[in-house]
């Protein structure tokens, strides 16, 4: 609290400029320990928009102007609130105050860890084992005679960013494994992140080797010689670099790089050129830009679009995951994935390949697992990549948001495939960045096991759990084929397009609209009762199960009511 | 003529039929007046496709030693190639179907030979004619009336033989104000907003020339258009500069002095050839196989295509708000009057009129506003996006009207009650069809070869029971409000079910699109039980 100056100001307007709002209200402005919260004065609505500190990415104070100082809040889910304040000195306060409570110091600071739902301790300790990781990899058939749970790093001893139970080649022996550990960027040695029961093929992941221009290891070799093994179906194995190879090459210089092929025997070396995250930050922020352009013409917009790179960018990881799910599902190939310290481009190239080979990561249950397993298990930076605390801004990259958007053009194009919506990876996104729950907080299982974060603070996963109703896709048929198989899409420019939902707030913001998932929804639910009310014997009178709750959601047909609408200027072009 | 003539060869075997989305299949080829006919002869396999000649926009024919190989271009955008043995039988082929897919004559196309078992001669044509149009209007009988002046198609050409003017103004001054707008086009209703009694009129340019001529009586009629109340908007699809420019041929605009009560809006449309290249270039896009996103991004700028969809959403978009919101009457007009005229008039009444938004009442739309109202489809559709022909009246102003469709039943998925389905079917009638309803350019010129008598109507075809099902749109919920679309350039997308149907892609979008008319059945049935 010893941050917050002022902690209410009178007669302040805001503006929710990403929901196209076009009239300030007018109301009053509160900070608390987590939140800045505004109260409408209209007594009849009495609005209230609550933004948590740890959402905001930025404060920025633009000149004072005559009607007073003003404020914008942009937040890391891109909404931007545009505050006006009337006395400049308030404004300097809250702008203070806003500006260390959005950058906390400490994880103690955290949301999270003062957020107390409504749950006691046995329901907290529960929380956290909602997901269990040693359940998928027993349904995907692991551990059995190829690949076997390693004690190598328990107590996190040969590698601190990994998870202390991990999967590796049958006959991977300890030796083996601590010396590809040496030999590999930060201890992070090849590992079982899926394992195909179909071809026996298993994707595999770790970090650059460290073998300059001429270094080599004789227990990586080993290692990979004996991950070929571990599939009876191949001779060979992919090892898919997911840097643009000049990258890779770069890397030699500093002791680090890339497999040479004449080294290791039976390997196939695949760059596929996802760049990295400081190229994609700024490709992000460009997008977002685009997003927030007020009346572009399709000529800016389309520009805009193009020179942010942005669904470059997507296509690239997209084609990452395709690669491997190819590779395994098709040729019956296992395949090595790495980039440099295999927690950003790894993470989003064997998620990805998980989702395409697996129906089961394309459920709710299945994408928490999935997420749970890739990223946070296997050390994927949150807290830096996420800025949940105040620190480099140079650590901090859209990497999972772009994991996020490739199921979301994935979904685009296989609208039945997906047990979730669009809402659910939204829903996603917000929780990755509010650390609103611990599950997301920290960088690797070490660091998250040393804060005692299953202690202090809840799992995200019953949450949403909890809530799957609303983030059902009613379109979905576990039972079809586009669900069934191994998804193979399209990855033709034309097959991509720009997330609207996620960047741009103005559509969610309109009242009911015309959306036929949540009509669907409805008519499943109700066909749903209907069903049961029929087998539940004849005692509905006929006719007594009439379908009218359906009517009546369309009370504003208008999509996007207040952006670029039409004819705004009746023409001022007269001439005569 | 007789067809035979052109056809040199008429049959091949052996013939390997290579698609996107098919395994290549063998089977024997054949070409008659009208089609070309491909079936397949692999055991447990009898493939068939019937392709229209006319549908087939342009061919290219590659020979390599004594076989050759024809790739056909479709005006539905679908590629088809063909692996022909036999030098000599493969230029035969080509011939034919170069010859034979051109036809110029209107009596030799396919709809006048086209006799299917379902549907007799002396079936219904059309929904409906101007005439029960009006009568079925009686708000409208108050001030307005129903003109006959043009029933020997001889004040406009273009224009069907009953049309609905001001009560006020008699059939002889219609003949002066005919001589005073390009090609007759004089202001006729065409649409009657029932909330506040306000119209939508329609015509073309008036020919004021250089030295700014006046009629009087055209002042007259508008006059009576906006009678009661302050002010009428006229919407010019051309710039204001264009406008200018149209005097110095002899066109023009309304000026201040003469139409006082009228306030003009300018908002330029792209036409003609401009539409057509930009067609040109998307799909010419759609096709480029470089996987290079900069590049797609680039092409599918560069086209304009999406440029023109949002022009004429939003110009669309400014008459219904003159009209539904501000309360004025509206005319709209360009130059010639048979294009983005139409095109914005008919967008208009889709956003305002719930009528219009059934599948019956949106293909009397078309019937009353396209086909009747003198757009060219035989000039403006007698190629599409692949043909080499040099462009002459070729226009996809048809075309961007579908497109724009398709985006607002994107943004209002539950608000129109047919399907995109039944946009793809118009869009590849419109080119080539086996009815009659889109030939010729006016009813003037359907008359006198007696369309109506000869060939079947698409429209009373799309209604059948059975069609019907396929065109309807299985989430429908009327609603009575307006539908304002988006025009931000992130609300409009490509039309992929169009420029990209041939695609493998459209597989999983149509297995969607099955899923939904299978739950709402399903539903239906259950509510019923």
């Amino acid at each position: 609290m010893e941050h917050i100056r002022t902690p209410k100001v009178e007669n302040v307007r805001l503006l929710d400029r990403s929901s196209g709002q076009r009239k300030a209200s007018i109301g009053i402005l509160y900070l608390s320990a987590t939140h800045t919260i505004f109260v409408e004065n209209n007594p009849e609505t009495r609005k209230e928009t609550w933004v948590l500190h740890s959402m905001v990415s930025s404060v920025e104070r633009p000149p004072t102007i005559p009607t007073g100082s003003q404020l914008i809040l942009r937040c890391k889910d891109f909404r931007v609130f545009q505050i006006l304040i009337p006395q400049e000195r308030d404004c300097l306060d809250v702008h203070t105050s806003l500006v260390r409570l959005s950058r906390p110091e400490k994880y103690s600071e955290l949301y999270c860890l003062s957020f107390n739902p409504n749950v006691n301790k046995v329901e907290r300790e529960e929380s956290w084992n909602f997901i269990d990781l040693m359940d998928d990899y027993k349904r995907m058939g692991v551990p059995n005679n190829l690949w076997v749970s390693t004690a190598a790093n328990s107590e996190y001893r040969v590698c601190d960013t990994y998870p202390s139970e991990l999967f590796v080649p049958k006959s991977a022996t300890p030796a083996v494994i601590v010396g590809s550990s040496r030999f590999r960027s930060r201890g992070r040695f090849p590992a079982l992140s899926y394992f195909h029961q179909d071809t026996l093929a298993a994707v595999c992941r770790c970090s650059q080797p460290l073998s300059g221009f001429s270094g080599r290891c004789q227990e990586d070799e080993m290692m990979l010689q004996v991950m070929m093994k571990s599939n009876p179906g191949s001779d060979y194995i992919y090892v898919v670099d997911t840097r643009p190879k000049l990258n890779a090459m770069a890397n030699r210089a500093a002791g680090k790089g890339y497999e040479n092929e004449d080294h290791y025997t039976n390997i196939k070396l695949q760059f596929i050129g996802i760049e990295n995250i400081h190229v994609m930050r700024s490709s992000q922020q460009k997008i977002i830009d685009v997003g927030e352009m007020r009346f572009p013409s399709m000529t800016d917009f389309l520009y805009g679009l193009e020179n942010s790179g942005w669904l470059k960018h997507i296509k690239a990881v997209l084609d990452a995951g395709l690669f491997i799910a190819r590779a395994v599902a098709d040729e019956g190939v296992s395949v090595l994935v790495h980039c440099s310290d295999g927690w950003d481009r790894t993470a989003q190239a064997c998620s990805v390949a998980s989702i395409l080979l697996d129906p089961y990561y394309r459920s709710i249950k299945g994408l928490m697992v999935l997420i749970e397993r890739d990223w946070v298990s296997f050390g994927h930076k949150f807290s830096h990549r996420y800025a949940h605390l105040d620190g480099d801004p140079k650590e901090v990259s859209p990497v999972i948001d772009q994991f996020l958007e490739c199921v979301w053009q994935l979904s685009e194009q296989f609208p039945c495939a997906f047990e979730f919506n669009e809402r659910f990876l939204i829903a996603m996104h917000t929780h990755i960045y509010s650390c609103q729950y611990g599950t997301f907080l920290g960088n690797c299982q070490k660091e998250r096991r040393d804060m005692r974060l299953h202690e202090r603070s809840h799992s995200v996963w019953p949450q949403l759990w909890k809530d799957r109703a609303e983030y059902t896709n009613p379109l979905y048929k576990a039972e079809q084929s586009q669900s069934q198989d191994v998804l193979r899409p399209n990855t033709t420019p034309y097959c991509f397009k720009m997330w609207k939902g996620l960047y741009n707030h103005v559509a969610k913001s309109t009242p009911p609209r015309q959306s036929p998932a949540d009509f669907l929804s409805a008519v499943m639910e109700e066909s749903h009762q209907l069903e049961e009310e029929l087998t539940n014997q004849q005692e509905v009178p006929p006719g007594g199960t009439a379908h009218h709750h359906l009517g009546s959601r369309q009370e504003d047909s208008s999509t996007d009511r207040e952006a670029n609408h039409v004819g705004e200027d009746h023409g001022s072009e007269e001439e005569d | 003529m007789e067809f035979s003539e052109h056809i040199k060869t008429a049959n091949v075997e052996d013939v390997v039929l290579r698609q996107t989305l098919h395994p290549p299949s063998r089977g024997t080829l054949c070409v008659t007046g009208h089609h070309l006919l491909f079936s397949d002869r692999e055991e447990g396999s009898c493939r068939q496709v019937l392709l229209l000649l006319r549908n087939i926009d342009a061919i290219e024919k590659r020979i390599s030693g004594s076989s050759g190989t024809i790739s056909i271009k479709c005006k539905d955008l679908r590629v088809l190639h063909l692996d022909i043995p036999g030098m000599e039988q493969c230029l035969n082929i080509a011939r034919s179907i170069e010859t034979l897919s051109c036809l110029e004559a209107v009596s030799e196309m396919y709809p006048f030979f086209y006799r299917p078992s379902n549907a007799s001669l002396q079936d219904q044509w059309g929904l409906s004619s101007p005439e029960k149009h009006y009568s079925q209007m009686t708000e409208l009988h108050d001030r307005w009336r129903l003109s006959t002046v043009n029933r020997h198609y001889s004040v406009c050409p273009s224009y069907p033989p009953a049309v609905i003017v001001p009560k006020n103004i008699d059939d002889a001054m219609l003949e002066k104000i005919a001589k005073f707008r390009q090609r007759g086009r004089f202001p006729v209703l065409c649409y009657y907003h029932r909330k506040n009694g306000m119209v939508i009129m329609s015509s073309s340019q008036p020919l004021t020339g250089a030295n700014r001529k006046r009629c009087m009586e055209d002042e007259f009629l508008l006059q009576a258009v906006i009678d009661g109340s302050d002010k009428g908007y006229i919407i010019d699809t051309r710039s204001s500069q264009q406008a200018l420019q149209a005097r110095i041929t002899g066109g023009g605009f309304e000026s201040k002095s003469g139409y006082s009560s009228w306030k003009r809006l300018h908002r330029q449309m792209e036409r003609g050839k401009a539409l057509q290249e930009s067609l040109i270039k998307l799909v010419e896009a759609c096709g480029d196989e470089s996987h290079n996103m900069d590049r797609w991004l680039s092409k599918l700028e560069n086209s304009k295509w999406l440029s023109h969809v949002q022009t004429a959403l939003s110009t669309a978009g400014l008459l219904a708000e003159c009209v539904e919101r501000d309360g004025h009457s509206v005319l709209v007009h360009g130059s010639e009057g048979t294009d983005s005229t139409l095109l914005i008039s008919t967008l208009a009444q889709l956003i305002m009129d719930p009528c219009c938004r059934t599948l019956e009442g949106f293909l009397a739309l078309l019937e009353r506003e396209w086909v009747q109202a003198g757009h060219p489809f035989q000039q403006r559709c007698s190629h599409s996006a692949y043909s080499h022909a040099r462009l002459q009246q070729e226009s996809p102003v048809f075309l961007l009207l579908l497109d724009c469709v398709w985006q607002l039943w994107r943004q209002f998925p539950l608000a129109l009650g047919f399907s995109e389905a039944l946009l793809l079917r118009l869009a590849t009638e419109a080119y080539a069809s086996n009815y009659g309803t889109f030939l010729c350019n006016n009813q003037q010129e359907r008359c006198v070869l007696r369309v109506k008598e000869n060939t079947r109507c698409l429209f009373q075809a799309l209604l059948r029971p059975r069609e019907r099902d396929g065109y309807s749109n299985p989430l429908y919920e009327p609603t009575e409000l307006a539908i304002w679309p988006s025009v931000h350039p992130q609300s409009l997308q490509l039309w992929r079910g169009f420029f990209l149907r041939w695609t493998p892609q459209a597989r999983h979008l149509e297995e969607a699109q099955e899923e939904i008319r299978n739950m709402i059945i399903e539903w239906g049935k259950l509510a019923l039980s």
